[in-house]
């Protein structure tokens, strides 16, 4: 059986990350370090797609596996071992990882001829693999923390990758640092939920917990806490507010990395870690509440920044928080398994939107600003098709993926929580639709504002455009396995059917049978689908044929354009409360004054001390024989009258 | 008739005596030099005595060795006055204060 094997897809991509990294730097040849860095991916996910063929042919209520490998932690009632647990859920995001990232890789080497540090990328590259896969397997939360850290910091040395490079005000590296600093907050929520759940459970092992959530006395107060802990760290991992400004910056990544880790997998880790939690939110209402209102603003007050941003590469990272916000409302809607299939659907459009954006910027030699483009699709046909395919995928327009996945949530979350979130859903859709075209208008239509005598754009090699085509027909048929029920029949969701047994505890906890007629459904389904027609429609006149309407917009609502531009002034804002008290607060109470003044100054004022005694001490020796002579038998005298004196 | 050991031993602590005074009053570091063979001097008469006196051999051998350190010790310790003279052409122990801090 592969699935007894599914370690494998674990260890082949460390092996990469060995042989690479070991040896990489000596052999210098990309064509050995490409096939080695992606073709152990490629064997990782053929494992992963034979699994899944293994699983499926299991009876529904044996799909459940577990392969230990070794014990790892021991002590005191804590026993983990380093065993991984194969069910529906985290196949799903097994195949999602190593084949998007298979195709992520195989782009890489074209993206990546000719970098000094070749060998290097491919190492991060397979270590980040490494790290995503033991989160995504792990049958306990320390194994998964421990593939939470590992991404963390492949992510930190990937964004950090051109460290030589100048990123806006400072350097890449700093941006890198940024990521891993904010990510670090998360983590410590995490932790602190992994401790309650220990000590309210009593195990930190998946299957042990989440039968023991349900059997066990806990206050319900309990559960809340462990799932907003939990989601703390989900937020800082999937950039949901308040913890989204790492993402924007991460941006500073060659753009490979972009697709792989900011876009398709390591962001959805926080996606995939409360859906693994489901019982647990489940039990916690006020949790999912609060999961809810942080995804729907968190994809509202994205997508309005993403409306204004003139980088590609950061228009394309204000849409991955926005449809990160997405998944978070499903979850937090209760809808699990549609959060991650929007998941797997985001996968497959946005690495083809972040890998069609490297193909632009590859071919306008690292020009990021989209008013610089323009008139690209006749130079790039293969790049412009695919884009086009996944914009409009993202903007929910049947039969795309994104339409399926999308719609889902929206439904759910009108079902579950109410019109209002549906309705913030809604508005968010139709600025999704728009900000992604008004990216596609300006980049491959309209007049050509480059210097055609300096720039020639030109279509990328084979080696870049054959994932695009296969990412395109991902992201065009990947909805199909979702077809809603109302137009399949009842078990005619795939996807959904598929995950039931995942979240079915869950589900049966919170008990959202709504009793919403099939009309309502198919309305609320035409009005998101006019929604996204509508927000392509007014890109199209605003960009393609009224370019003036953009600027007079821009300046009659100045003030407006002014905060959406800078973000909400967020970053300003964490400067101001958070950085620099404690930078100052460092410099000028722990360095200048608790460093300087207390420890260095109590150091200083006894060797002080100890100098001044000695000095006064060291004036005894005179030096002269006869002196200590003289002391000598002096003493030599008192010991003599003390005998005779003791005697008598 | 016998002389009582008391005399040999009177004798002996004088010149012992005579020898303390010496080194700790002296300036001169070959008078302390010679003061410190009177100290010897009167050790290996005690020594001498109690061996007559116990009729022990021991004492007598001892004093033999005394002897031949001490020799040993007046050409090392003169050697290093020479060397000293040599250096601050003095042997005026007062100046010779070079242990001092």
């Amino acid at each position: 059986m592969m699935i007894n094997l599914i370690y494998l897809t674990v260890l082949f991509p460390l092996f990469g990350f060995l042989f690479n990294g070991i040896l990489g730097p000596k052999i210098k040849n990309e064509k050995v370090i490409g096939i080695i860095g992606s073709g152990t991916i490629g064997i990782a996910f053929i494992i992963a797609v034979v699994a899944l063929f293994e699983t499926l042919a299991l009876p529904v209520d044996q799909r459940l596996t577990i392969v230990t490998l070794f014990q790892w932690i021991d002590v005191a009632g804590l026993n983990i071992h380093f065993a991984y647990q194969v069910d529906q859920l985290s196949l799903v995001m097994s195949l999602v990882v190593t084949g998007v990232g298979f195709i992520i890789h195989v782009y890489s080497i074209g993206y990546m001829h000719g970098d000094k540090s070749f060998w290097r990328f491919f190492t991060y590259l397979n270590l980040f693999i490494f790290a995503m896969m033991n989160l995504i397997l792990a049958d306990n939360f320390l194994l998964l923390f421990l593939g939470w850290e590992g991404v963390g910091l492949c992510s930190y040395l990937l964004i950090g990758f051109w460290y030589d490079r100048k990123f806006e005000k400072s350097t890449t590296a700093s941006a890198g640092l940024k990521a891993f600093i904010v990510n670090r907050i998360g983590d410590f929520g995490f932790l602190l939920g992994m401790f309650l759940i220990y000590s309210s459970f009593g195990s930190l092992i998946f299957t042990d917990v989440f039968s023991r959530a349900l059997s066990f006395n806990v206050p319900e107060h309990i559960f809340t806490l462990i799932a907003i802990f939990l989601f703390i760290g989900a937020t800082g991992k999937s950039a949901q507010i308040p913890l989204l400004v790492w993402l924007p910056d991460a941006m500073a990544g060659p753009t490979p990395v972009s697709a792989l880790i900011h876009a398709a997998t390591m962001v959805t880790a926080g996606v995939y870690m409360v859906a693994r939690c489901s019982i647990i939110y489940a039990s916690a209402p006020t949790a999912m509440m609060v999961v809810a209102v942080i995804g729907v603003f968190t994809a509202f007050f994205a997508a309005t920044i993403g409306l204004v941003q003139n980088d590609i590469k950061k228009v394309l990272a204000y849409s991955t928080i926005s449809q990160l916000g997405y998944m978070f409302l499903a979850l937090g809607a209760g809808a699990f398994s549609a959060g991650i299939f929007h998941v797997m659907t985001h996968a497959f459009f946005k690495a083809l939107l972040f890998l069609g954006a490297g193909s632009v910027i590859h071919s306008m030699h690292d020009v990021q600003d989209i008013r610089q483009y323009g008139g690209l699709k006749k130079y790039m046909p293969v790049t412009y098709g695919t884009f086009l395919v996944a914009a409009t995928a993202i903007s929910g327009i049947p039969p795309l993926s994104g339409f399926f996945s999308k719609d889902e949530i929206l439904w759910y979350s009108y079902a579950n929580l109410g019109i209002v979130f549906w309705l913030i859903g809604v508005i968010t859709a139709l600025l999704t639709a728009f900000y992604m075209f008004r990216l596609y208008f300006l980049t491959f239509e309209g007049k050509e504002k480059f210097d055609s005598h300096k720039t020639h754009p030109h279509e990328s090699p084979k080696l870049m455009t054959v994932p695009l085509i296969v990412l395109g027909v991902l992201s065009a048929i990947g909805g199909f396995i979702g077809i809603p029920e109302i137009f399949s029949g009842e078990h005619g969701n795939l996807f959904h059917t598929w995950l039931a047994p995942v979240f079915k505890a869950a589900e049966i906890k919170l008990m959202n049978i709504g009793s919403h007629s099939h009309f309502e459904e198919i309305l609320f389904m035409a009005i998101s689908i006019v929604a996204g027609v509508g927000g392509i429609f007014y890109a199209r006149y605003v960009y393609l044929k009224k370019p003036a309407v953009a600027d007079k917009t821009a300046s009659r609502f100045k003030g407006a354009y002014n905060i959406l531009l800078n973000k909400y002034f967020l970053d300003e804002a964490y400067e101001a409360s958070v950085v620099n008290p404690i930078v100052k607060g460092s410099e000028n109470i722990l360095w200048k004054i608790a460093d300087n003044r207390i420890i260095d100054g109590t150091i200083n004022n006894l060797a002080k001390l100890v100098d001044n005694i000695s000095g006064k001490i060291k004036k005894i020796q005179t030096g002269v024989a006869q002196s200590y002579a003289l002391v000598m038998i002096l003493g030599v005298l008192i010991a003599l009258l003390w005998l005779i004196i003791s005697y008598s | 008739m016998q002389i009582p050991i008391e005399y040999y031993l009177i004798l002996s602590a004088f010149m012992f005596s005579v020898g303390i005074v010496g080194v700790l009053t002296r300036r001169n570091a070959i008078v302390v030099f010679m003061s410190v063979e009177l100290m010897l001097n009167s050790a290996n008469l005690t020594l001498i005595t109690f061996s007559s006196y116990l009729g022990d051999a021991t004492g007598q051998l001892f004093v033999f060795f005394v002897m031949a350190v001490a020799a040993a010790e007046a050409a090392v310790g003169l050697a290093i006055i020479i060397a000293i003279f040599r250096n601050k052409l003095t042997v005026n122990i007062d100046e010779i204060n070079i242990l001092k801090w």
